[in-house]
């Protein structure tokens, strides 16, 4: 089973840009939350992640700031 | 060990150009970088490279991805180049991850944001201080932000931010704001953007997250809310992992009118050189002229 896999972003982060290019290059479907004006989101964000800045991956509960290929794909079984 | 004719080190406009360039010329080389895009990927809006009269920096910094893809370049990302020393006439380059080798090198490592260096700056990164105004300011929508500086950069960011958040203060330790005067022209019609010259950051304040920061100017202390903390006070090289080479004071690599150091084999282009002004369709044409220095070198020297 494909684990469930959210991208909180923004549409002109760098590294949110690199993050889901990474998961595409890997076939891995995810869901993207662009924060960008949306306060629910940024305070889920804030709250999942205990810290301001994108991208956040949330895999399957596990949460991981920046862009951390090797924690990705860790978390993912890559 | 494989010995690569030629190794760069960044990929920002200068080392992708410079990767281009290589390619081109058909050299045995790879790319050693932190990031792809260096600083112009954190660029707001690009108005000056020729050719995109509008471009965003993200969306340049895809451009060149693209160009070097084109080319099948070897790039090594989120690596960082520690060491760089020559022996014999082989250069060894230590890594975060790994060793190499190679006949010769270009340093195009750009330059990082400067740190502030006051109270609850390391404890609020990424807590609601940012340096890096496109990635991290639609996160502050109607909220209240702080700018530091009152370069170029930081009135990008004032600029970015004004039409994101509730009220933007800018926060320059000058008597008057520096940079282009249409950017400052700008920042003065924006409703929602208010200068403190003459004003000095000394903490900044919070909980959980930031919830404020002091400045204090010659008439006293002053607290300001925000949510939000920009520090775009300027850039400092990321040379420090050549011992070698020769710098400016200000930690810049010199170079000549052919990219070349003090070391015969060792090149530099880019914002990590004191090459005079920082841009980057300079940055570009510097990585270039490095390449095919780089090339000649390799020629002469008939590796």
């Amino acid at each position: 089973m494909a684990k469930s896999v959210k991208v909180y972003s923004t549409t002109t982060c760098p590294w949110c840009i690199r993050a889901k290019q990474f998961l595409k290059e890997n076939n891995i479907e995810f869901q993207n939350i662009d924060v960008s004006g949306d306060q629910q989101a940024v305070d889920e964000l804030m709250q999942k992640s205990g810290q301001v800045g994108v991208p956040v991956l949330d895999i399957e509960g596990e949460i991981i700031v920046g862009f951390d290929r090797e924690k990705i794909k860790s978390a993912l079984g890559l | 060990m494989q010995i690569y004719d030629l190794i760069i080190i960044g990929a920002g406009p200068a080392g992708i150009t410079a990767s281009v360039y290589a390619a081109r010329k058909k050299l045995d080389f790879l790319v050693i970088s932190l990031d792809i895009g260096g600083q112009a990927a954190w660029s707001g809006d690009i108005e000056n490279y020729t050719g995109y009269q509008f471009i965003t920096g993200p969306e340049l910094a895809q451009k060149f991805q693209e160009h070097m893809r084109k080319y099948d370049i070897v790039l090594k990302e989120n690596e960082e180049v520690l060491e760089l020393k020559k022996s014999g006439d082989v250069f060894l380059l230590k890594t975060n991850k790994a060793d190499y080798q190679s006949r010769s090198v270009i340093i195009a490592s750009g330059k990082k944001s400067k740190e502030l260096g006051v109270t609850g700056e390391k404890e609020f990164k990424n807590r609601g201080l940012t340096y890096c105004a496109t990635c991290d300011g639609p996160l502050f929508s109607a909220k209240n932000v702080a700018v530091i500086g009152g370069g170029n950069s930081a009135l990008d960011a004032a600029l970015q931010l004004e039409k994101i958040a509730k009220q933007v203060y800018i926060i320059n330790n000058t008597s008057a704001l520096g940079g282009d005067a249409i950017m400052r022209h700008k920042v003065e019609e924006a409703g929602n953007v208010a200068v403190f010259n003459g004003s000095q950051v000394i903490s900044v304040v919070g909980d959980k997250f930031v919830s404020g920061i002091k400045i204090k100017d010659n008439t006293g202390v002053r607290d300001l809310t925000v949510q939000g903390v920009f520090v775009e006070i300027g850039l400092v090289p990321n040379s420090v992992f050549v011992g070698e080479v020769e710098k400016n004071s200000k930690g810049e690599i010199k170079i000549n009118l052919r990219n070349e150091t003090n070391i015969p084999g060792v090149f530099a282009a880019g914002d990590v050189t004191d090459v005079p002004e920082k841009q980057i369709i300079i940055a570009a044409g510097e990585g270039s002229k490095a390449a095919l220095s780089a090339f000649r070198y390799l020629a002469i020297n008939k590796f």
